[in-house]
């Protein structure tokens, strides 16, 4: 039934008709500037309706597309996360593009694109769709990478990030076809039934593992994340920003859903690799992060060492691992949006500095600023009262439950060496010597989010604003 | 009230947000305000505990005053208060106000230094309080950010290495906790330390890695809250953190790290450790007297040769933990009692020292034993108390400090005659650097120029101390006063650790 398909995929759907509409109007129109802008700014709104939307619906599963498309609770509130997490970064946008002269129409419709991608990645019920969406999303992120044609850096990080994207996804797609190749399909919930009557035969497993090893890429997982540093680096704050939230989460539900739906009865097939990714990212991201003296590199090393956390919840492989899962990367795309608010405004006579030094004794300079930077710091570093523990907490606690009580403790220890570069952060602002200071404004909508953000991590601990409950349903979703 | 110690708990957290969001500026005005107000905050605190421990009833072993909420999945927001913990949290209490008292001259940002002490006061009063696992694992690290923040801001010279290491040391100690917290959780199904009490971990021997465990799983949660509470302590060989912290703290941070903060490890101890592990503790029982006789006279002699004041203390403070953790492993009523006595009497006694050390800092801006000397002629009121305290340090009879040392002793000796041997020779030890140190800054000629204009203690001074001053002295003339409150449930703790172990062999009975 077509018009039941449609109505399943209706939010992606209204978006893409959005994009078109946006792109053309964008092209037709005379006053770039403000045109751009107030599609900027639609977008944003746009987004947070449909995350409203989303978020409202029904519970209940549906399926479009003969199962190509799986609208469950899982795929809703990675959807929320998503959208909320991309209109965020679409808020703060505006003022450092506008300054450096990049606020162009493409910037808000490629983001659209992208964030429509990701919608797909997480609903997918077959290996096809899957692709679809991540392609989508991906060379709508290579181009944005290379947003600032200008900037060598910027073009470089796009460049490399196409490169080894186009790799990866040429690893997922070789993955792909060998796993039709073994089951004769590309529905999960046939792979599944496949691997129940037959196991998992050679051929399958391969398909698998380079599956695993494609996602692994978008995820940022070591050894698969060094394009992180780099495009991080090179590409426009608000473009880093993006990358550090959104297709985050994108990414990590795209790798629980096809292995928990298409392989969820070879478990242990697949726990040992994500077992791997997740020691080798936290150690990783957190002892290479202590040398970093540029925010934005020192943040993708963040990044690599919180998804191997958030991947441990993953290599719990129960029920309690994907909520745990869940909770990790709402919370850490929250933080996250805190912090870039804090970047993006990071400036010296008008002038973006993103090295760290510069943030010398700042909280004589911007005490509330600074002091809501710290409270995300030692959030992203686990210490309780502040929620970025209880995110660790409970993938430590999947992950212990599920009998890998040898990958928590390596975890822990590697967040105490992590510990050290967020505290870097806060040593410098507090008690670092007087150098010469940011001076930059900060307008009242990124305060909003800056302080939102740590508010959330503070207020947070009385009941998580539900968080933790929502994400137990669509974790039950996943699974059943 | 039947939320009582929630009040407790979260009135200096009220004044901290008060002070953070309504008092604005930073003129003479506000500074001050934000003085009273802390003081105000901490007094208020003080005398709301005092309705606790009229509340108490030190007859009944169990929790009192309990309340318990719903918390996140499957956790408990879960207090109470028994005979081991309400004297901590009235240590706590008490040293607060006193506290603040010593900070009145702090001259820099004000406002943030007294919303640091005041987040701490939560803290600590929280971990005596909770009932909860995860919610005591909250509370106990969560004091690190205020501390880091108290050491960086305010410390020293050498603040940052001092407020890493404090910070990273503490931090890797307790992740292992939490790792066996979880363990916990999965074994008994629960986080209420109240059930946890009753439950009876396995510990049959197990083989991790080709290596036989005596004691199974019991003895590997013992070992990860031993990493944290021997790092808290801070038991030989994992204490060097505190003498730099100590030394680089302002005084008011030492006070609350030597007076209250490294009490937690003694008080995991008596919660954890021994209860719910006891037969770990009994095959750990010579591996810890061996730490804490190490202790005892590794960290005396090191203490000898020190030539900054608070250094010395901070050192002395490590020997005198080693007591506590000794009383607390001879699992008899004379250890404990006289270890939970030691630790009270500890925080009185090296808070008043290092307010001790202060009042001179203060004056002279070092500390440096070799810039002083003579002070007795100029300060005389000074050199009669700081007397008192370095008596009281090595435990001079009619001081608080004696009854602690002579009660572990005494129990000691009834386990093992060698460790009551070494660690009696820590108590000449401690006279010996104790007496050095009062001989080198307070006798002798006042011959240093810079010292001659010094003037003695003032008002504010002597009421900050007086309080310590009056407890130390009525503590040891009168220690019923602590024994009869925490007896009856040092004498449950013990008479359960028996029940599961069998009765102790004794040193006597083995010969």
């Amino acid at each position: 039934m077509l018009s039941n398909d449609i109505s399943v995929i209706l939010p992606e759907l209204l978006l893409a008709v959005y994009a078109m509409a946006a792109l053309m109007f964008g092209v037709w129109s005379k006053k770039q500037e403000a045109v751009s802008g107030l599609i900027l700014w639609l977008t944003a709104l746009i987004f947070v309706g449909v995350g409203l939307w989303i978020g409202m619906a029904p519970a209940g599963t549906k399926t479009a597309f003969n199962e190509a498309f799986v609208n469950d609770g899982f795929a809703r509130f990675a959807k929320v996360v998503i959208l909320w997490g991309a209109a965020s970064i679409l808020f703060l946008s505006k003022d450092y593009l506008q300054k450096n002269s990049l606020l162009k129409y493409e910037f808000p419709v490629l983001i659209t694109m992208a964030t429509i991608g990701m919608m797909i990645m997480v609903s997918a019920g077959d290996l096809l769709s899957l692709y679809m969406g991540l392609e989508l999303q991906s060379l709508s992120l290579y181009v944005i990478a290379a947003f600032r044609r200008d900037s060598l850096r910027s073009t470089e990080a796009g460049l490399k990030y196409f490169v080894l994207g186009a790799l990866s996804s040429g690893l997922l797609l070789y993955g792909a076809s060998l796993v039709y190749g073994y089951t004769g399909t590309t529905v999960f919930s046939q792979i599944t039934t496949v691997v129940a009557d037959e196991g998992m035969s050679l051929g399958l497993l391969f398909g698998m593992v380079f599956l695993v090893t494609g996602m692994a890429f978008k995820v940022s997982a070591a050894p698969f994340h060094m394009w992180t540093p780099d495009v991080y680096e090179g590409s426009p704050t608000p473009v880093t920003g993006f990358f550090a939230t959104a297709p985050k989460m994108a990414a990590a539900g795209m790798m629980a859903r096809l292995l928990h739906d298409a392989f969820g009865n070879a478990i242990a097939d697949w726990q040992q690799i994500l077992i791997f990714l997740s020691f080798a990212s936290v150690f990783l991201g957190s002892i290479a992060a202590i040398g970093q003296t540029d925010i934005k590199r020192l943040m993708a090393y963040s990044s690599i060492a919180h998804m191997g956390f958030a991947l441990m919840g993953l290599a719990a492989g129960s029920q309690e691992g994907v909520q745990a899962l869940l909770i990790y990367m709402a919370i850490y795309v929250t933080t996250n949006v805190g912090v870039f608010a804090f970047i993006l405004n990071m400036e010296r006579d008008g002038q973006a500095i993103t090295d760290i030094k510069s943030l010398s004794m700042y909280s004589r300079v911007a005490p509330a600023r600074a002091g809501a930077l710290a409270v995300l710091m030692f959030s992203l570093a686990g210490l309780p009262p502040l929620v970025g523990f209880f995110a660790k907490f409970y993938v430590l606690t999947a992950a212990v439950n599920a009998g890998l009580t040898w990958l928590a403790i390596a975890g822990v220890i590697a967040s105490v060496i992590g510990a050290y570069y967020y505290l870097r952060i806060v040593f410098l602002m507090y008690f670092g010597e007087a150098g010469e200071a940011l001076n930059g404004k900060m307008s009242a909508l990124h305060w909003v989010f800056l302080g939102g953000s740590s508010a959330a991590m503070v207020l947070g601990i009385v009941n998580m604003f539900g968080v933790e409950t929502i994400a137990g349903l669509a974790a039950a979703t996943l699974l059943n | 009230m039947d939320n009582l110690l929630s009040i407790v708990t979260f009135l200096p957290l009220f004044g901290a947000i008060v002070l953070m969001f309504f008092l604005r500026g930073d003129d003479e005005m506000a500074v001050k305000n934000a003085k009273l107000l802390a003081l105000f905050a901490t007094g208020a605190t003080f005398i709301a505990s005092l309705f606790i421990l009229q509340q108490f009833d030190p007859s009944n072993t169990k929790f009192q005053m309990v309340e318990e909420a719903a918390w996140l999945g499957g956790l408990t927001y879960k207090m109470g208060v028994d005979g081991i913990s309400i004297l901590f949290v009235m240590l706590t209490t008490f040293m607060m106000p006193i506290v603040i008292g010593a900070s009145w001259k702090v001259d820099h940002r004000v406002k943030e230094y007294m919303i640091a002490f005041l987040l701490l006061e939560t803290l600590m009063i929280g971990v005596f309080l909770s009932l909860d696992l995860v919610l005591f694992y909250v509370f106990f690290e969560a004091g690190l950010i205020p501390m880091f923040l108290i050491i960086g801001i305010w410390g020293g010279k050498e603040k940052i290495y001092a407020a890493f290491k404090f910070f990273l040391y503490t931090l890797l100690g307790s992740v292992l906790m939490l790792i066996a917290m979880i363990a916990m959780w999965y074994d008994a199904g629960t986080t209420d330390i109240v059930k946890l009490l009753n439950h009876e971990f396995s510990s049959g021997t197990i083989s991790v890695l080709g290596f036989q465990i005596v004691g199974g799983a019991q003895t590997l949660m013992w070992l990860a809250f031993f990493a944290s509470f021997a790092v808290k302590m801070p038991m030989w060989p994992v204490h060097t953190w505190l003498p730099d912290a100590h030394v680089q703290a302002p005084t008011a941070g030492s006070v609350v790290l030597a007076a209250i903060l490294i009490k937690m490890g003694g008080y995991g101890f008596l919660r954890f450790s021994l209860p719910m592990f006891p037969v770990a503790s009994d095959i750990m029982q010579n591996f810890v007297f061996f730490l804490s006789v190490a202790a005892i006279i590794l960290t005396s002699l090191i203490a000898l040769a020190q030539t900054d004041m608070k250094k010395l203390i901070a050192y002395s403070s490590v020997a005198h933990m080693g007591f506590v953790t000794m009383g607390i492993f001879t699992f008899n009523q004379q250890g404990v009692d006289g270890a939970i006595f030691q630790m009270i009497s500890h925080g009185f006694i090296s808070g008043a020292l290092f307010l001790s050390v202060g009042i001179v800092y203060d004056r002279m801006h070092t500390r440096d034993i070799e810039a002083y000397g003579g002070l007795a002629v100029r300060m005389p009121v000074y050199a009669l108390i700081f007397m008192l305290f370095t008596m009281a340090n090595v435990g001079l009879p009619g001081t608080s400090g004696f009854i602690g040392e002579f009660l572990t002793l005494v129990a000691v000796f009834k386990v093992n005659t060698w460790v009551a041997f070494g660690a009696t020779f820590g108590v000449i030890l401690s006279a010996a650097y104790a007496l050095y140190l009062y001989r080198r800054v307070v006798f002798g000629d006042l011959i240093k120029e810079s010292l001659k204009g010094i003037t003695d203690m003032d008002a504010r001074e002597k009421l900050v101390i007086a309080p310590l001053v009056l407890f130390t002295l009525l503590l040891g003339i009168y220690p019923a006063l602590v024994l009869d409150i925490i007896g009856p449930s040092v004498e449950a703790l013990v008479h359960n650790f028996e029940t599961v172990v069998g009765a102790p062999i004794t040193a006597a009975s083995s010969h």
